[in-house]
């Protein structure tokens, strides 16, 4: 019968759907936000770090949250428009008797390229590490920088 | 040792109650083990400054918060995002008596780092049993 199917919802259900919900609906909000602020969220390329690009008139920036990983420990290359990171995140080895209630950080290694949108200046790139984040400042090639042209 | 290959792995939201201060927060990937006599917690908080990161142990309950500083200058336009930034929040209920005053936290490279002495009785002990 409908009203005891109704009836019999248990009650943690309604909760359940409810944060669902609110859980849509911020993603939803945020959405619209991006989408009028005239950034999106671009697929991940599925490789170790995920990286943000961003762009300067004169630079590009690129980051890269890398908790944990020594300056030593990592290797950054430019070729053409591409810039390779690649490196290796250690953990330290703890007491051989530590019993674990959590595991979720990961070690391993990575390697990484991007490819540039423009020409860029290869004796200027910097590398900084500050916080766990790595920022990588990739000056344009004067060729790549805009000018501005007079009207004579 | 052959190292694996490290993974994208997507970031959790902080789901329950909403927010109070705008933009996404984030639930950190945390290690938590114990000895004997300390437990041990390894959370990985990039981009949140040592002096930004907030600890609260009250009763049992441990509180890690911690707020990142924008590193994005205005004159920025984003090409990529990979990856979103916002705060990191997580909670844990502690089983064992915690010696307050001896906390020690450290942050290197974005890790953080708690150490959580276990209080004397807290701390298990072998019972002899003797015969007469």
């Amino acid at each position: 019968m409908f009203t005891k199917n109704f009836f019999d919802f248990p009650a943690f259900r309604w909760r359940n759907d409810l944060d669902a919900l609110g859980r849509v609906r911020r993603d939803l909000g945020r959405l619209m936000d991006n989408l009028e602020g005239g950034t999106y969220f671009s697929r991940s390329a599925g490789v170790f770090p995920p990286v943000n690009l961003t762009e300067a008139p004169d630079q590009y920036f690129l980051r890269a949250e890398l908790p944990g990983v020594k300056a030593e420990d990592l290797d950054i290359q430019s070729m053409d428009n591409n810039i390779t990171i690649s490196g290796e995140r250690k953990l330290p080895v703890e007491d051989a008797n530590a019993r674990f209630h959590r595991r979720e950080r990961d070690a391993g290694s990575f390697s990484r390229a991007i490819k540039m949108p423009g020409h860029i200046d290869h004796d200027k790139i910097n590398a900084s590490l500050s916080n766990g984040i790595l920022t990588i400042t990739v000056p344009k090639a004067e060729t790549a920088k805009p000018k501005q042209i007079q009207i004579k | 040792m052959e190292t694996k290959e490290m993974k994208v792995r997507g970031r959790s939201e902080v789901t329950g109650p909403e927010q109070t201060t705008a933009g996404p927060t984030f639930v950190p990937s945390v290690d938590i083990f114990e000895t004997e006599t300390v437990i041990t917690l390894m959370a990985d908080l990039p981009g949140v400054k040592p002096a930004d990161i907030d600890i609260d142990l009250r009763d049992d309950v441990l509180t890690l918060a911690g707020n990142i500083t924008p590193v994005e200058s205005e004159n920025e336009t984003r090409l990529l995002v990979e990856y979103e930034t916002g705060r990191y929040y997580r909670q844990f209920t502690l089983s064992d008596i915690i010696d307050q005053k001896a906390i020690e936290a450290e942050m290197t490279d974005g890790v953080l780092r708690l150490i959580l002495p276990k209080a004397e009785k807290a701390q298990p002990r072998s019972i002899k049993v003797t015969t007469s």
